[in-house]
């Protein structure tokens, strides 16, 4: 059945994290730093072209069963709404920034500069506002409760595991780290860097710039890091959990059946066995000091020397703008986020398992 | 002047009426004015705010969906908790009963599709005060409640996803759970966990960690529901209803809904 759906047309390959993840990333990068491909890519037109052409790929691809199935649960719903909305909003945001920047170059103030001077009294004008919102919400849930019944599976049982178990659907990008991670890491290390790190922001960004309008061109590295964050390690990493990881957590292409069968090679290779066995042709040290030592170095080089490095070259202008304190904030941040792609990559390329591994101490990073 | 204008005198201006609300008809501004000044609902509101504040496309209006929200899931909460309750013996039966014997009955829907709906509108509230960068200063004490709010409307959803007591609930908050065994320092199963001992005695083991406290035993049982029951009805929607308190009084403090300086 699945060889006339639209989702056969798509390589086996191209489904794999390994394949689209790192092309999303380049891709992003590319787009949110090149004015002219954004410009192109918000114009009411394209966007509106986007939406047709993904419309249409889903109303098709409703025709297989499996994806029928994935998207009518009702609990991912709210997975299909929130790419509707995160896509408009990101559209929105972006156009009226662009068009800001235009009106910038053009010795203009933003959009939102003449408003901000009119007044306007919140009874009438806010408040029949939010009376409308509040009416359009109120319907739109009616609606939606009257049409779908609320899910409700078996009854608890410790006996019989689902498979695959999947947390809440807003928690399926952390539970797809647990893949490249371990637990303390994907589950509490990374949260709390994230909590930590969206509070952190106002107090690291002295950009005075861009408050109160949309723009990008005067707030391009903040905008695109917490793109990048939101966008592709949180919404993509959530689809990817909810659309593509089926049993036993195997990657399965769009459309394909869930088969509880399916095997995939597992075979990681811890680094100390690169560096010791394969490197230097000698059996793991005995020690567990010794044989992570290469890890220690690299990890430890990586958050020590790498902020250091940076502030002499990409990030020369940053760290004069910012300051000691800011900059190092700002940097281990970043490198922390570039390194959960880092291991994803290494992981997918040479199958990397663990920089350090010391299960002694259940410590494996 | 006509019967009916000498009633609607009558009416409007009887001590009743005026006893409720103190000021005329809202269409001169000192009324207006008064209509906001004078409703305990409506003055969270300033008088006046700037035309920008109030343009769709560059509010999105998610704060104030994501409150609106807020309210729906404490009415309709407070409608399922008349009928459920958290014990293993009952919750399961309490659910198919709201389920299979209410006729129409919408208000389970309504609170599981609308604490979807505001994980959602909180998240794309976040995204736009990042856009706009509206949390630069004065704005940075707000911008980190409201991090918190997020993080508190996760925890109420997630802490609420296992009371149905079906399989998706245990299994979903047994992988969510799972992890904070591994809370360094805390979790049984944490890095160095087992340097933590007195003596021969592991001190952090799986039934003195993190997620034993969390769940009441050893694995997601009805300790465990009853534990997120309390947190969903009542713990975290205080700390959420203090911290709402904080975030709103702090828009106004801080110059109100953001615009260009």
């Amino acid at each position: 059945m699945a060889e006339h759906d639209v989702f056969s047309y798509v390589p086996t390959w191209a489904w794999q994290p390994k394949f689209f993840f790192p092309i999303l990333s380049l891709l992003f990068f590319i787009v949110i730093w090149n004015d002219r491909l954004i410009r192109f890519l918000v114009k009411p037109a394209t966007a509106l072209t986007v939406l047709a052409v993904a419309t249409i790929i889903f109303c098709l691809g409703l025709k297989n069963p499996t994806f029928r199935a994935i998207v009518s649960k009702g609990d991912n719903i709210p997975i299909v709404m929130m790419l509707l909305l995160v896509g408009f909003f990101t559209w929105l945001a972006l156009r009226r920034g662009t068009l800001n920047d235009d009106r910038i170059a053009q010795g203009l103030k933003p959009m939102e500069e003449d408003e901000a001077h009119q007044k306007v009294m919140v009874w009438p004008d806010l408040v029949y506002i939010e009376f409308i919102c509040l009416i359009l919400i109120s319907a739109g849930l009616l609606v939606w409760s009257l049409a779908m019944k609320a899910p409700l599976e078996q009854p608890a049982t410790r006996v019989d595991t689902p498979n695959p178990s999947k947390a809440p659907w807003y928690f399926l990008g952390l539970q797809e780290l647990l893949v490249y991670f371990d637990p303390w890491i994907a589950g509490v290390l990374l949260p709390g860097i994230v909590i930590g790190g969206l509070i952190a922001i106002p107090y690291i960004d002295n950009n005075p710039k861009g408050q109160g309008y949309y723009t990008l061109r005067e707030r391009r590295f903040a905008i695109s890091m917490f793109l990048y964050g939101f966008l592709i390690l949180w919404v993509v990493l959530i689809n990817v959990g909810t659309f593509l990881r089926g049993p036993n957590w195997n990657i399965f292409p769009l459309g394909d059946v869930w088969d509880v069968h399916k095997i995939e090679v597992l075979n990681n290779v811890n680094l100390s066995e690169y560096f010791w066995v394969l490197g230097m042709g000698q059996p793991l040290p005995a020690h567990w000091f010794v044989r992570e030592l290469p890890g220690f170095i690299l990890v430890g080089g990586y958050l020590v020397l790498g902020p250091a490095i940076l502030a002499k070259t990409l990030f020369k202008k940053m760290y004069q703008e910012l300051g000691f304190v800011r900059y190092s904030i700002l940097v281990m941040l970043f490198l922390l986020m570039l390194s959960v792609v880092l291991k994803m990559v290494l992981r997918w390329s040479f199958n990397l398992k663990y920089f350090v591994a010391i299960p002694e101490f259940f410590f494996n990073i | 002047m006509t019967a009916i204008q000498r009633i609607k005198q009558k009416f409007f201006e009887s001590q009743v009426w005026r006893s409720i609300f103190r000021h005329g008809y809202p269409d001169t501004r000192r009324n207006q004015s008064l209509a906001v000044l004078s409703n305990v609902f409506l003055h969270l509101h300033p008088v006046s705010v700037r035309k920008s504040g109030i343009r769709l496309s560059y509010t999105w209006c998610m704060g104030g969906i994501s409150f609106f929200l807020f309210l729906v899931l404490t009415v309709t909460g407070v409608m399922l908790m008349f009928y459920y309750r958290p014990t293993a013996e009952f919750a399961y039966n309490d659910i198919v009963q709201l389920r299979e014997d209410v006729a129409m009955g919408i208000m389970r829907e309504l609170h599981r599709w609308g604490a979807h709906a505001m994980v959602i509108s909180v998240w794309l509230h976040m995204y736009r005060v990042f856009l706009t960068g509206s949390y630069k200063p004065p704005r940075e004490f707000n911008w980190a409640v409201g991090v918190i709010l997020l993080k508190l409307t996760l925890l109420l959803s997630f802490t609420g996803y296992l009371l149905p007591w079906d399989q998706l609930a245990i299994w979903a908050i047994t992988v969510g759970t799972n992890m904070a065994r591994a809370t360094p320092g805390a979790g049984h199963e944490g890095p160095f966990s087992s340097m933590i001992k007195l003596g021969d005695i592991p001190l952090l083991h799986s039934g003195s960690d993190v997620r034993f406290a969390l769940l009441g035993g050893r694995f997601v049982a009805a300790p465990a529901l009853l534990r997120f029951y309390v947190l969903h009805c009542v713990g975290f929607p205080l700390i959420a209803g203090v911290l709402m308190a904080v975030h709103f009084w702090r828009v106004r403090k801080d110059g109100g809904v953001s615009g260009p300086l």
